[in-house]
Formats: structure tokens, sequence, C-alpha cells
């Protein structure tokens, strides 16, 4: 009995080791299935940043990382179980990059302890740290993205849009329908028609929507897709010959991947963004040098500078750097998965730091609290060049409608501590 | 008319062009269907393989560069030369024969005799094969196909039905190529199919393996000719949907299309899969028209699902299938 106890001690300690040495953080990726396109790019970029740290500054405060990937395959039943199934090696944060998954997500981190990131996406609400402790969703939120697309669309006519069409063509799920809500609260406010089309998954199909739109001729569309839905929905407006400079999409929607399909006809098509654009930054020197040259890229090194590359990479940034407000919070180098919910609340980003990363003006400064999971809300319009074959930010960064959002915000909140009995802990 | 009706008359044509395509991946299931009695699940991601590899040819892409890069520490990717289109073509359709002998050499030649739901899981199988394959040959990050087919609005129908009714109609350009490409395939097949040597074998096998092999016919020959053929109707199909979306994972699922168009038209006629891919894609998209809005939208995948299944009710066989009578 005892020689089985001493062997079970050993085997668990054994195993357990690697975890304890090291900062564990998990990348739930999906390089295959129907979203692979997208999922690629944005785990690279994921994947290379933790490489750099490692490889350059020896990981974080002296802790080399050890970053666990698990297939999703974008599907909320291999998410969930690639949560179980990595929880247990100590793992710092969950950035789960799918809404269906986060919201399966929510109750189950929260019981564990494990802080989740789910930036740009996931359950908007969630900003409120008030009601959900262990959700961050800086440095916006779909809520953020609907306001700030009504607000350039606001800019381009002088302010007035009462009167005008604006269509919504949305991915049929947890995450397409997300802006619904904002967009018809905003539509009481500056008097706009909002018209909703729904796409099924996986959005290869969409005539009938195009064609109603060709019939109505919303004077804006705005789109909240991702996958083959972004491409197939940018060729048939090009079809229809919509203007292209109407027609805005989500950060979802706003990749390489959606416009090249379309060639030509996609030029003029307008996205938003929360983070920067290109390789023209200081990091990418680092990057090349220490991971490409190195021959430890994630994948083939070939998706450097693509936009959900960045995004993968300013994840991964935000992630360390709240790991490292963590280690000065607690004055240690090997944080758990609650210190690291701590760092996450005490979160600061400042040009000054962004810039001695190597990334400056890559993204909107702000700063997280216990009441604010979420950031401030900025996000920035971009543009496609066809010609040029590249994006470029039309607008600065730009703080969405808090009149409007955050008493939303609130209400959904309220809701879900009322039903779940979640007490306000912020004092 | 008024504008009501003719936006319905709109709906109708482009449902019509959309199921000329569901009925250009059907057609692939009923080929091999037809002549060995496999439901072919992996129909959808042959369409998927065989874009990803013309591309690949076009683009002179090393295929498994990954691998070879892994395992060799190697950084080799392209052999730095572009394929013209109809010679990229060419060497997929080859590539496309050679799937088709391995599919029958590696897993068919064993499964002689079996039970058709035992042929359907290997299909099921070779589906999951051919997708990771063709993620490790060309990566799986999105490809643009451009093999030169028109693609935007017909400005000549627009500009003429606007002449004629006010009312300018809209029609792809891509689809009116899609249409031509099916009804020349599907004409082709059905004179392959009735009069060749080939094709008369082909019907005899369909009607009765033992028999035929009992004449001399190779069963092995004809069936890496369906499979040929299947694939090659996938390049077409891969091709078509590829030049709308680029070419990715989801190509795969337009399998899920092809499903009720099958149920409908029958799995054992090529003019079926025509008929029931029309049927669905009109279909779909008046109800869409009609009725969608009250619904929340985006009723085409289910509806198609479905009137399939109204249909089943009524005729189990689809409207041009066989009536299959099994005596115990």
């Amino acid at each position: 009995m005892k020689l089985k106890l001493i062997t079970a001690v050993t085997a668990a300690m054994m195993v357990a080791a690697p975890a304890m040495a090291e900062l564990t953080f998990s990348a739930l990726s999906y390089r295959t299935g129907p979203y692979a396109a997208n999922g690629i790019p944005f785990a690279d970029g994921y994947q290379d940043y933790f490489t750099l740290m490692n490889e350059r500054d020896g990981g974080i405060g002296g802790e080399r990382i050890n970053l666990v990937e698990c297939e999703t395959a974008y599907n909320t039943e291999k998410g969930v179980e690639c949560y179980e199934a990595t929880k247990g090696q100590g793992v710092l944060v969950y950035q789960p990059l799918s809404t269906g998954i986060t919201y399966q997500l929510i109750p189950k981190a929260t019981a564990d302890n494990i802080p989740m990131h789910t930036m740009g996406y996931g359950r908007t609400s969630a900003k409120n740290g008030n009601t959900f402790s262990h959700i961050f969703n800086y440095p916006a939120n779909y809520w953020d993205g609907a306001s700030i697309a009504i607000k350039h669309i606001l800019d381009v006519n002088n302010g007035d849009i009462s009167g005008k069409k604006i269509a919504l063509v949305y991915h049929n799920s947890a995450y397409g329908k997300e802006p619904i809500r904002t967009l018809e609260e905003l539509a009481k406010k500056h008097g706009y028609e909002l018209t909703l089309l729904a796409v099924d998954h996986p959005g290869q199909e969409q005539k009938s929507q195009w064609l109603q739109i060709r019939r109505e001729r919303p004077d804006y569309v705005l789109m909240w897709g991702w996958g083959v839905m972004n491409s197939v929905a940018i060729q048939e407006a090009v079809n229809i010959r919509y203007p292209m400079e109407n027609f805005i999409g989500i950060w979802w929607s706003g990749s390489e991947n959606d416009v090249l399909p379309a060639g030509e006809g996609a030029n003029g098509y307008k996205a938003l963004t929360f983070h920067n654009l290109g390789s023209d930054y200081p990091l990418y020197a680092d990057l090349q040098q220490y991971v490409k040259d190195a021959g430890k890229a994630a994948g083939a090194g070939d998706q450097m500078g693509t936009v959900l590359y960045n995004r993968g990479l300013y994840a991964a940034m935000l992630a360390v750097e709240a790991a490292k407000t963590a280690q000065e919070i607690h004055g240690t180098a090997q944080i758990t998965p609650a210190m690291m919910r701590d760092g996450m609340e005490a979160l600061e980003i400042t040009e000054e730091k962004m810039a001695a990363i190597g990334l400056p003006n890559f993204g909107p400064t702000f700063s997280v609290s216990c009441e604010n999971h979420g950031g401030d809300g900025f996000g920035a319009v971009k543009q496609w060049d066809a010609a040029a074959g590249e994006w470029s930010l039309i607008t600065d960064f730009f703080q969405s409608d808090q009149d409007v959002l955050n008493p939303l915000i609130a209400e959904d909140s309220a809701a879900y501590a009322a039903e779940n009995n979640i007490a306000a802990r912020c004092e | 008319m008024p504008e009501q009706l003719f936006f319905a008359a709109e709906v109708i044509m482009n449902g019509l062009m959309a199921g000329v395509l569901y009925a250009l991946v059907a057609l692939g299931f009923v080929l091999i269907y037809k002549a060995s009695g496999i439901f072919n699940y992996s129909q959808g991601v042959m369409a998927l393989f065989a874009a990803a590899t013309l591309v690949g040819i076009m683009d002179g892409q090393v295929p498994f560069s990954h691998l070879i890069n892994a395992i060799l520490g190697t950084n080799v990717h392209h052999f730095g030369w572009h394929v013209p289109a109809v010679l990229a073509i060419l060497m997929t359709m080859a590539v496309m024969v050679l799937l088709a002998w391995a599919v029958n050499r590696f897993v068919f030649k064993y499964l002689v005799n079996q039970e058709a739901i035992i042929l359907f899981m290997a299909t099921i199988g070779l589906a999951y094969f051919l997708e990771g394959t063709s993620d490790l040959m060309w990566g799986g990050q999105l490809k643009t196909l451009d093999v030169g087919l028109p693609q935007g609005m017909n400005a000549t129908l627009d500009e003429v039905t606007f002449g004629m009714f006010g009312y300018g109609f809209f029609i792809d350009n891509l689809d009116i190529v899609a249409s031509i490409v099916a009804l020349i395939l599907v004409v082709t097949l059905t004179v392959y199919s009735q009069y060749s040597k080939q094709g008369r074998a082909l019907r005899a096998v369909a009607d009765d393996h033992q028999a035929a092999l009992s004449v001399g016919i190779s069963l092995n020959f004809i069936w890496i000719l369906v499979w040929s053929i299947a694939g090659f109707v996938a390049l077409v199909a891969g091709i078509m949907w590829g030049a709308k979306s680029g070419v990715q994972f989801s190509l795969s699922l337009m399998a899920l299309k092809a499903l009720p168009v099958l149920m409908l038209g029958g799995f054992t006629s090529i003019p079926g899969a025509i008929v029931g891919g029309l049927i669905i894609g009109v279909g779909e998209k008046l109800f869409e028209f009609t009725l969608g809005g009250m619904m929340g939208g985006a009723t085409e995948n289910w509806f198609a699902y479905v009137l399939a299944l109204i249909f089943l009710v009524f005729r189990p066989q689809g409207l041009f299938g066989e009536k299959i009578i099994e005596r115990v």
C-alpha cells in the first residue's frame, strides 16, 4: 500500500513538474475545419509571440513559457473538451477564439478560478467585472464594434443618418446575433432603419440575401461574418455592384482572406479593427531574427504581417503583459491562474509600454479595473486597397458610444447576475 | 407587372442557377452510386482536394512542403514557376485518376461484396483521410482560384430586361458558365454511358456485379473509371465554387447541399440530380423570399432537407430513382 502511494505521488510529481517550473498558456486554436483559413494565421501569431518571449527574453520574468496547443476546429464541444483536458496543467489564461466556446466556458472557468480573455468576441456584457469576475474582453467588444461602425457612418454623413437604411448581414449564430440589440438601440437614437439578414453556416450560398440587398438598396451594409461567409458576401456585393465603401465588416470580417477572392472588385471595402496593421514595427525585426530565421516559426512563417497574424500577436502580447503585471503584484515569477486574473484586472496598456515592446501605436491605450474588464471600447476603420493588396487605417482609434452601451451592458449583466445568483464584487 | 412579381421571377432564375451548382456536386454522388452501389460521402472533400491541387499546381507550390521542411530542415515552398490554367486542369485530372486508382487499390478492392453500410463507412474514412491529405499537401490556408472564368453581374441581361420591363434582372456570369458546363457534362455523361463500350460495361456493372464479371468485364477497371469521372466532376464543382469563395475547407461542406438534391432526384439518375438540384435551388430561394423573413431568415439550409423529406414520404426512391424491390 505504502509502495503504491509513493509510486502514485512520484508519478503525480513527474506529471506536474513541467507545469510548476513554467508558465503555461493555452492555445485553443483551429488549424483544421471550416474556419481553418482564419484560425491558422491567428494561431501562428499567438504562438510566435510566446516563442519570441522564450528565445529572446528567456520567458516572462525568468520563467519559460509552456504553450499547450489544442485543436478545436471551431467546434464548441471540442473547445470544451480542450479546456477540460488542459486546465489541470496550470493554464494561466484561456483565449478560445470562439463565441460559442466562450459561452460554454464562462461558468466553468469562473468556478475553476481560471481567467479567460475573449478579445473582440464572446459575451459582450462580460465587460462588467462586477458580475463576470474571471472574464475579460478588452480592448473592445461586439457592441463597441456596432457603435464604432455607426459612428463612422455618422461621420461620413455629417452627423445625420436619420431615414437612412442600414442592413446587417450576419452569421446565424451566437456571434452573429451579438450586435443586433445595440444596433436596434442605436437606430432609436439616430433614426435609421435597420434590416436584418441572417446567413446560415458556413455561408457558401447567400444569393437570397444579396438579391434582397440589390432590391432594397440599403445605404450601408454591415457584416458580422466569419470564414467563407465573408469572402462570399464580398463577392456577392461586387456582383450586384454594391458600393464597397458603404460595406463595413466587423473586425472578424476584415482579413486578407475575406477580400482576396473577390480580386479588384473588393477595392474600397471597409472593416473595423482594434489594432494596427502590417509589419512595419520594431518587434518584427526580433520575430525575424529569433523566430523565423531560427526556424521556430509556427506554420510556414508566411502569415507574418497579415491582419489575423497581428491579432494573434496582439492577444499574446496582452497575455504576457498581464502575466508581468501579475508577477509585479504578487512578487513572484511563478504565478498561478488566480494571480494571472489579478494581473489582468490591473492591466494598463500605455503608449510607452507598446513602444518599449516594439509595437508603437499598435492599439488603443486602455486600463482594466475591477468594474471594467473591457477597456474603453476604442476602434478604427480600415479600407482595402486591392491594387496595393493591403489594408490601411482611414481613421484614428475612436471610442464607441458609451452612453448607449453602458446601460445595455449593465442591464444584460444584471440579468445574468440575477439568474446565477452572483453578488457585486467591486467596492 | 408589379415589381414584386419581377423580383419573384428574378429569385426563381437565380434559384435555378444555384440549383445547377448543387447538381454539379450531386452528379458525382450519382455516378459512383450507379456503378458500385457506394454512397460516396467523400465527394465534397474530393471537390476540395481537386480544387486545392489545381491551385497548388498553378502556383507551382511544392506538395507536402511543410512536411518536407519539418523532416529535412529545408525551406522549400515553391518551384518558382506558374502553370497555365488549362495545363494545370489536365495535370489535376491526372492526379484525380491516380487517386481513383489508389482508392480502389487500397480500399475498395478489399471490400467487394460487402454490405452497403460498410462501403459507406469506408468513404467516411476516405473523407477524413483526404481532408488531412489536402491540408498536408497544399496547406489549410485560403487559396484564390482564377482560371479566367467571368464573374459578376451580366450587364447585357440587366440592360435588356430593364429596357423591356423597367426592371433589370440579375444573373451572375459565373452561374451562367456553371449552367453551360453542367449541361455539357450531363449530355456527355449520358451519351457516354448509353453509347460507348465502357458506358455499356458501366451499366452492366451497375445492374449486376457478378453477371458483369461473368461476361469478362473488369470490375476493377470500371470502378477506377467511375471514380475518375467522379473526380473530374468534383474538379469542375471545385472550380465553380472555388472561383466564388476561394478554395478553403468549406468547399467540402457542399456535400451537405447535395444530399437533399439526391434524396429528391434519386440516387441513381443523372437527370434526377439535375432536376433535383433545380427544385431545391428554386424551392429554397422562393421560401426564403416569401416566408423567410417571418421565420428570422437563413431558412435555406433546413428548408432543402424538409423539402427532401416530404418527397421521401411520398416517393422514397426519389423522382427518377429506381424502385428497389428486395425479395426475401
